[in-house]
Parts: C-alpha cells; structure tokens; sequence
C-alpha cells in the first residue's frame, strides 16, 4: 500500500476505530487517505506522528488534529470546536468555518480556515525557538481573538464582510502577553483588549503577511494582490507579563 | 459537557421522536450516562387541553397520597404508569405516573378569577416540598417528558421515545458536575409548559434560589438547572417580559456594553439590570428553553458554552455542536453560532392553542393505548 490513496467510509464509526484505522494505514506507508461521512468523530488525526495528507469530507468532531504532529489536514466542510488543540507541526486547511477556540494553545504548524471562526480563536497560542504556529482566517471572528495569546501569528482578512462592514469582534487580545496578530481592516479602541495595542507595520510585517496571504490564496484560490492592498493593523501585546502585578499588592 | 438539541417544525408540523433520538445519540460523548431526557409539544392530542403532570416515586408507596392530593385538588380525567420497555441496564428506575388533569369545577365559584397557572405551580410546589419522595417534574398541557439516569439511547429504548410525535422536540445528554445524577435531576427541567436543558454551571445558585423562593418557587430537584425554569417562568408568564427581555436578564449584557449603547435600549437594560438583579444567571452555560410555539436557545454573555443554530425550510435546529444538526438535515440553508448572551428564537408561524389540534397528529400512542 506503499504511496497508494485510501478512501475509508466512516459514517457511523467510533472515533477510537476511526483513529485506530489511520494510525495503521500511516505506518503501513499510505500517503493520501480520504474518509467519507464524517460525522462528529472527535480527536481526528490527533495522534499521528508521520506527514500524510487526509481529506474529511463532512463535519470533523471537535479537538480535530489535536497534538497532531506532521500530517496534512484538508477539511472539505466544517470543522469544529478546538480544531488544532495543542497541534505541534502540520497543516489544517478548512474549506468552510471553524468553531470556538480554533488553534487552543497551539505549539506549531499552521492553521488555514476559508470563512469565519467562533470565540476565543488562538487562546493560549505560544512559541518557541522556531516552533511559531499560524493562524490565518478568511472571513471574520468572534469576540475574545488571540485572548492569552503567548506568540505566533493570527492573521484575520475578513473576507467575508460586507462591503463596508468592519470585524465586530470585542476583547480583542485580552491577556495577551506574545505573538502578533493582523487584522485587514480597522478596529475602534473599545474592540481592544487592554493587554494589546496598536503598531505600525514595517518591512519584515508586510513580507510576513504577503507569504501567509498568498498561501491562504493558494490554498482558496483568490487573488493575493486585492486582499493585500487594504490597509492591515498590526496588534502586539504592551507586556510580556500583563498580570505580574496582579497579585504583588 | 452535556450535550443539547433541540428541533421545532416553524409550521406546527408533527415529526416522530427518531430524528431528535439520532441527533442526541450522535452526541453521546457529551454525556456520562448519568441523565439524559426527551421533551415533546404535542405529544397528547387527544388530551391537548388537559394538564399532563409526569409524576416520579422515588419512593413508590408515597403514590397513595399524592393521588388523593390530586383527586382533591384537581379532577383527574385520565391516569395511568407511563409506558416504559424492559432495558436491564437502567439502574433502579422508580415508578413513574402521568395523570391528564383539568382544573375542579368547584374552582371557579370558590375563587372566582382564581388564575389557572399560578393555581398549578402552587399545586406542584406543595407536592415537591411535601417530603413524600414524590416529584412532579412536569406539569405543561399537551407536553411528554421522558427523562431519567442512562444514556441518551437507553432513556429513549426505555420510554419508547420514537413512538411519540410532535412540532417541537428538546433532548438533553448529561455529564453532572457538581450535583448528583439520580433521576429528578435529568434534564429536561419542566414547569407548566416550560421545559429547560442545560449546558453548564451555575455559579450564582444560591442567589437566583433565594429569590426565587420569595416568589413562591421551591427548588427541590437537587439540580442548578431549576432555577433557569422558574425564573424564565417569572420573567415571561408572571411578569409578561418579551422572550428577548427575558434573555436580557438572565445573561445580562456587561456593563461596558450598556454604556455603549444608544437610548432607549440603554436605559432599559440598566433598569433590567438593577431590578433583576439577582437573576443573573453566572457562569458558563447554554440552554435551550421551550414552551408551546417557542424554542429558545441562549448562551451566556461571554460564551462559555458552545451552541449552533441552523434553519432548513420550516426547521429550526439548535444543538451543542453542527455535526447532529447535518446528520439530521446535511444540507441547511443557514448555519451560524450566536454571540454570546444573544437569543435564538424559534416561534411557530400560528401561534399554537389548544384546541385546533390538526387531527391527523394523533399520535400512535393514542392507537397504541
């Protein structure tokens, strides 16, 4: 089965079957498996340690790719919450939306979701060394983004707006004490977390976006150049200990 | 975390208890299999305008009683065990009862203008808190709850759940957290024909049921989901609070919110929030409350607890996650997740009454009998 393509009806299947079968096909050396019927099995993929594509057709259960660790994720549907829970290395690409707490306390590997996603996206996101996890969103999000955010990168294009409209999203950055997140377009005060600020782009900013953008494209096959040329605000944390003297009194 | 579901037909439409039974079976995860419970609107047609009281006897030989109580205080136009299967692994389910009651005739002329629901709750709080061992944990016209301590698949085995039918439908999958999993306190919670499932913990307990109390409510089913119950019976029947001011209370906006809003909505949100004050239900949860021709699903003001909304022709799907909603209907029109503290409302297109009841929404219970 050395490189073959596996297709596997799932419907109806325990997620600790499911689990049990794609662990055993990815040490059998299988490249590309495709599972038909998802239906809410949790925790998908969450335990595979080697790089294998695997398409979900249908609604993935919540915690998808959880501590995954090296494979490819294309979810054809919508995933739901905790997509990419702890997720150490790999990609999740979402042809659809996500739920709350997409990307919980990522440690690496990317995140590419086409539409809008729920609360507290990025919650506890860190970094490490060259361990940086990715989080780019097409459509828009809901209050609490990047809320503890420790490192990595958020980015949210807002495709998905109406023209005119702008993200709704409160508590933007709330505890966040690391990381970076873009937003393409602007953002009152009153949105802003009191952890977080405002920060000017510079060089090494629009080269980052102009990669991520371009891949997020790629991947949703939309043009790069009319998402990049509106104006993008940058937030940053205005500490790395936002609570240190919390409790010092 | 518990799981929820909750499916209304807009068009007052009668569907059978199968798909509500996948939708929350699909969610089995959710749940310990200490409680899982099932409400139906409209299940009783031929006794659509008769209160049906679900009676529980943790304590069988308290039923004497609490029969004469009811002989006393209501005429009993039809009593009878609530049909229930063989499922060996059900531990210890108690007897349970469902009586078809109206009101004494006698009533009317001893108190005339005597107003019929607050005559019922008063009735059901009087058992609940007599220490029998009873419990009347539904008490809505026209209404079935079948709920006890199992899973999601074994309470709808037990009850023969797929046999009834009806235009709305809310089930509940338990994983108790701080309260005990016996079977008074599986979800769905009723009063009249209110009926609650949650999703959560309420951390302000103590506050909502002291001051429910004061209202002439008794919390007696061990469980912080009662409280949501009474309250939203208060807020909307007592005191006549639209559905959406009712939201406004009990996952009241915060106050940097209010300060952002334009008059006169912000007025009376502060008002809302000073007089009710202690209805603020904290802490994380989600509910799905429903009546005859409503289905309400609600989320605390800064999601804590997930919920999906979904609509497909006249269905309106809530549940706590999008996987049931498409096992059930893979295709609908709108899928969307609501912001915090922001009503869901399902509403039929004629408001339901008790009378017209379309014939042929008999159910086969009623041929099964």
């Amino acid at each position: 089965m050395e490189g073959q393509k596996l297709k596997l009806d799932v419907s109806g299947m325990h997620y600790r079957e499911l689990n049990a079968r794609l662990r055993q096909m990815v040490q059998n050396g299988v490249q590309c498996i495709e599972l038909y019927n998802v239906c809410g099995q949790r925790y998908i993929a969450s335990n595979l340690g080697k790089p294998v594509e695997i398409h979900l057709y249908g609604t993935p259960g919540n915690d998808l790719a959880a501590f995954m660790d090296g494979p490819r994720i294309i979810v054809h549907g919508n995933a739901q919450d905790g997509c990419g829970n702890t997720m150490n290395s790999g990609e999740v690409v979402v042809h659809g939306r996500a739920g709350d707490v997409t990307g919980y306390a990522m440690r690496g590997g990317r995140i590419f979701i086409r539409d809008d996603v729920g609360y507290r996206v990025g919650i506890h996101m860190k970094e490490y060394q060259d361990q940086r996890p990715v989080i780019v969103i097409g459509g828009t999000a809901q209050p609490f983004l990047g809320e503890y955010m420790a490192g990595g990168v958020l980015v949210v294009l807002g495709l998905t707006l109406a023209p005119g409209a702008r993200h709704t999203a409160t508590y933007i950055g709330t505890g966040m004490h690391g990381g970076v997140m873009y937003l393409r377009g602007e953002v009152a005060d009153h949105q802003l977390g009191r952890e977080v600020a405002r920060m000017p782009l510079d060089e090494a900013d629009r080269a980052l976006l102009a990669q991520l953008v371009g891949e997020y494209a790629a991947y949703f096959g939309c043009d790069a150049e009319r998402i990049l040329d509106q104006p993008f605000t940058k937030l940053a944390p205005l500490s790395s200990r936002p609570y240190g003297r919390l409790y010092a009194y | 975390m518990c799981g929820l579901i909750g499916i209304m037909d807009t068009s007052g439409a009668y569907f059978s208890g199968h798909d509500i039974v996948a939708g929350i079976a699909a969610m089995e995860e959710r749940g310990n299999g200490l409680g899982a419970g099932f409400a139906v609107y409209g299940c009783y047609p031929q006794y659509a305008d008769c209160y049906a009281f679900h009676v529980m006897y943790p304590r069988p030989e308290s039923r004497p009683q609490v029969e004469t109580f009811l002989r006393q205080h209501f005429s009993i136009v039809y009593a009878e065990p609530v049909p229930h299967r063989n499922v060996p692994d059900l531990l210890c389910p108690p007897p349970i009862w469902r009586y078809f009651l109206r009101l004494p005739s006698f009533l009317q002329e001893e108190r005339p203008g005597v107003d019929e629901a607050e005559y019922v709750v008063h009735k059901v709080m009087q058992v609940n808190t007599a220490g029998l061992g009873a419990y009347i944990y539904s008490s809505g016209k026209d209404l079935g709850v079948f709920k006890g301590v199992g899973h999601p698949g074994q309470i709808a085995e037990y009850f023969s759940v797929e046999e009834y039918s009806g235009y709305l439908w809310t089930a509940h999958t338990r994983f108790p957290t701080n309260t005990p999993g016996w079977w008074g306190g599986a979800h769905p919670f009723g009063l009249l024909d209110w009926t609650v499932v949650h999703n959560g913990e309420i951390s302000s307990y103590g506050t909502n049921r002291r001051y429910l109390e004061m209202m002439g409510y008794r919390c007696t089913m061990q469980t912080d989901t009662e409280v949501i119950t009474y309250a939203v019976d208060l807020l909307v029947r007592r005191h006549g609070l639209p559905v959406e001011v009712m939201a406004r209370v009990l996952a009241a906006p915060l106050w940097s919110e209010i300060e952002r809003m334009d008059e006169p909505e912000r007025t009376l949100t502060r008002t809302l929030r000073q007089v009710y004050a202690p209805l603020l239900i904290n802490g994380p949860f989600t509910v799905i409350i429903a009546r005859h021709g409503e289905m309400i699903g609600l989320g605390d003001r800064i999601r804590l607890r997930p919920l999906t909304a979904a609509t497909a022709g006249d269905r309106l799907y809530l549940a706590s996650e999008e996987a049931p909603i498409r096992l059930l209907c893979p295709q609908p029109e709108r899928v969307w997740t609501p912001l915090g503290g922001e009503p869901v409302v399902g509403r039929l297109r004629t408001p339901w009454s008790a009378q017209e009841v379309p014939l042929e929404a008999v159910s086969r219970y009623a041929y099964a009998m």
